[in-house]
């Protein structure tokens, strides 16, 4: 548990309360989110948290393929979320893999909650996230690019989705581990939030915690979601922001 | 919800009372009745086409909503994939269908010309109060001009008069929000026709740079300029 | 936002408008678009670099690792280079298996890099016949706007002129060091449009087109791959020209690959 002197474990939580990269317990990395940075995709974001670089994009509403997949009477909602070969440290191998595919779901359903599907029967909005470089918390970067790809493309959404993910190194909770944190602290917990309603449509854990914890956990992690917000709304009004140089300059 | 509105989208609100609105800045064209629209033909049945308007689901036209004679199973030889129509949406039904007709003046097949492709939400400043814009359009320029709603806008003319023309809607596209718009397109249509100089491969070449704005347009106005509400959307007294 | 389908009339006003020397975006038949590299993109990766050739990007990220030869070249090292089309990039590709032309865009970068000699590949052995380095180059389109060849070949070559061999990391050597290219090839890729050639081509462009060639170039103004593509025929004449053509473009992509913007 980041005890001084073993060998490899790197120290996570510093008496004064400090951790690895000199963050207090209820702080954020670093986070840049852009709007809109590529041109095929109907919508897209780039969000650069902490040491991460996740890129999303959204196409529809489109015809489904494969056409089998329609429902009748509203949008399928399909994501895939992959990470390049190069985003990690130990070369991950290009293709399908089963902690993709999990992940892939699970945002596709917490979006599913909050995009008004039935307004496009018959239709797919396809979800696509792509991890460029990788310092955990990956996902919920997924999400946060993901929900303002969606925007930027114009579907109609309940709110936009903010992410995070906290955990409990050293005995303690802490908001938005970084990669470190992640493999050597005790638990996990990503979440996604809608803050119009208060509610969470991504929840996972891993790890060990109490139910104090668990509850102390959750209440950082709609602290965290709400300032995260925050910088989703201002990325996409820094879009459509007029700025002379920029005008016509993709 | 709970007596209070949101917006489902992002968009500009504005008010003109007893109305709000959210004219949205982005997304796919959303078909509505009667609206004309440009398509590409990416399918061929034995009765019907299926065209891509840019909406979230390909259109069919099928071969009785056309004003030609035409045999089941013999669709291909009036329209084929990758033909363009110009085209009126009849219907909309629950399950999204989108039933579109050839029938009528000013809709049937395109030959010719070239497709640009706009912003839906840009549409009626492309079309302009009462058409202005695109008079100014076709006056300057002398070619010939179909807009779709669904933001295809179709031009034929001589190559230099397509040219400014798209010219001139790559402007509207990207300066819509500000003030002023038309006396700028108006002033680029006007320096680079062919009385001037300047010839116009020049000017093309000039406005192809994106990393700055046209020489030839008036600069623009500084950065915390307000977007002009009345310059994105219809209202309610208008169209 | 490309539509699925190009229509007819667009092509056909692409080839007019090439017969008389003209482009949509307003470019001449020999001039590419913004070149913008950004080496350094990923620092998971050993090397990478992020590319934009107009609207068009993608991103080079090189791997490198400990494996074993090939039992018949026992004192080179390994090369392998990977395209990866998702669809993030475009509405015309879909999720699945590589289609035919990643498999394309992946080996025509991989071939110019091995016939350029662009990395020694003994250089890459550590022992022979037991231990080598295995160099994975993986090119990530990001957005398809035209021209995934030479937009992946200046990655894929920029991600490695700045890659380091992580020697100490994996217990190797004492210290890490640089890849170092002993060449360095660019690629650049025209498309007939009626009787011009032009170079870049942007998607429209490449819709319209009828016939494309790809012209590899070394440092040195060797020509060290060829690649036809698509429906469409070139005289010998043809290929001289765009050769000579590929030559000139070709130092300016090279001074483009160390980073900035052409």
């Amino acid at each position: 548990m980041g005890s001084v002197g073993a060998k490899d474990v790197p120290v996570l939580l510093s008496p004064e309360g400090l951790r690895i990269d000199g963050r207090r317990l209820d702080e954020l990395r670093p986070l840049r989110i852009q709007a809109g940075p590529l041109h095929q995709a109907d919508g897209s974001a780039f969000v650069e948290w902490g040491a991460n670089k996740v890129m999303a994009a959204v196409y529809g509403p489109r015809e489904v393929h494969p056409r089998h997949l329609q429902q009748n009477n509203k949008a399928v909602i399909q994501c895939k979320y992959n990470m390049a070969a190069f985003s990690v440290d130990e070369r991950k191998r290009p293709g399908l893999d089963r902690r993709s595919q999990e992940i892939s779901k699970v945002i596709a359903e917490a979006f599913e909650s909050v995009v008004f599907a039935e307004e496009f029967p018959r239709t797919s909005i396809d979800v696509y996230i792509e991890v460029l470089q990788a310092n955990a918390g990956t996902r919920c970067a997924g999400v946060v690019a993901a929900s303002v790809a969606l925007a930027d493309a114009g579907i109609p959404m309940v709110d936009l989705v903010p992410s995070v993910a906290v955990g409990k190194i050293a005995g303690q909770i802490a908001l938005d581990l970084k990669k470190e944190e992640d493999n050597f602290g005790e638990a996990d917990l990503p979440m996604a939030l809608v803050p119009q309603s208060g509610r969470l449509v991504l929840l996972q854990m891993e790890g060990h915690m109490t139910p104090d914890e668990l509850s102390k956990a959750l209440d950082l992690g709609v602290v965290g979601c709400k300032a995260i917000y925050e910088k989703m709304k201002q990325a996409l009004r820094d879009r459509y922001t007029v700025d002379p140089v920029a005008t016509g300059a993709a | 919800m709970g007596g209070k509105v949101y917006a489902s989208v992002l968009g500009l609100l504005t008010t003109k009372p007893p109305f709000l609105q959210v004219l949205p800045l982005s997304g796919r064209y959303i078909p509505k009745p009667d609206d004309v629209v440009i398509g590409t033909v990416t399918d061929c049945q034995g009765t019907f086409w299926l065209l891509d308007i840019g909406a979230p689901r390909w259109a069919p036209l099928h071969m009785t909503g056309t004003p030609w004679n035409v045999e089941i199973g013999e669709t291909e030889k009036f329209l084929r994939v990758r033909d363009s129509v110009i085209v009126r949406v009849e219907n909309l039904d629950p399950t999204g269908r989108i039933g579109v007709t050839m029938l009528g003046d000013g809709l049937g097949k395109l030959e010719g010309g070239t497709i640009v492709t706009v912003s839906p939400a840009r549409i009626p400043r492309v079309v302009g109060r009462g058409g202005s814009m695109i008079e100014t359009i076709t006056r300057h320029t002398g070619a010939q001009v179909a807009v779709g709603q669904n933001g295809r806008v179709w031009i034929n003319g001589t190559p230099d008069a397509i040219l400014r023309a798209s010219e001139a809607l790559r402007l509207i596209e990207d300066q819509a929000q500000r003030r002023g718009l038309t006396e700028r397109v108006e002033s680029y249509l006007v320096s680079t026709s062919s009385s001037n100089d300047r010839g116009p491969e020049t000017a093309a070449r000039e406005s192809a740079h994106r990393d700055a704005p046209p020489q030839h347009v008036p600069p623009v106005g500084p950065a915390d300029e307000r977007i002009d509400p009345e310059s994105v959307g219809p209202g309610p007294d208008e169209y | 936002m490309t539509a699925e389908v190009t229509a007819e009339i667009r092509t056909a006003h692409i080839l007019d408008l090439a017969g008389e020397g003209k482009r949509l975006d307003g470019r001449g038949p020999d001039e590419y678009r913004r070149v913008q590299v950004e080496p350094g993109f990923v620092t998971t990766a050993d090397g990478s670099a992020l590319v934009r050739i107009g609207d068009t990007a993608v991103l080079a990220g090189i791997k490198l690792e400990p494996g074993k030869p090939f039992p018949d070249t026992p004192n080179a090292g390994v090369l392998t280079t990977n395209a990866e089309l998702i669809p993030l990039s475009s509405p015309v590709f879909e999720p699945g298996p590589p289609q035919p032309g990643a498999i394309e865009v992946s080996r025509v970068v991989d071939r110019a890099i091995r016939a350029a000699e662009a990395i020694d590949l003994t250089r890459l052995c550590v022992t022979p016949g037991e231990k080598t380095w295995v160099c994975y180059v993986d090119l990530h389109v990001l957005d398809h706007s035209g021209n995934l060849i030479d937009t992946a070949m200046l990655a894929g070559v920029s991600a490695l002129a700045h890659a380091t061999v992580p020697a100490k990391r994996f217990g190797i050597a004492e210290s890490d060091y640089p890849l170092d290219l002993q060449h360095v090839p660019v690629e650049c890729t025209f498309v007939r449009l009626g009787d011009a050639l032009v170079v870049d081509p942007t998607f429209d462009e490449e819709q319209a087109a009828q016939g494309r060639i790809t012209i590899a170039t070394d440092e040195t103004g060797r020509v060290v791959a060829m690649q036809k593509g698509l429906v469409g025929a070139f005289s010998p004449d043809d290929v001289r020209e765009v050769v000579r053509r590929a030559l000139v473009h070709g130092d300016r992509l090279r001074i483009a690959a160390r980073g900035g913007t052409a």
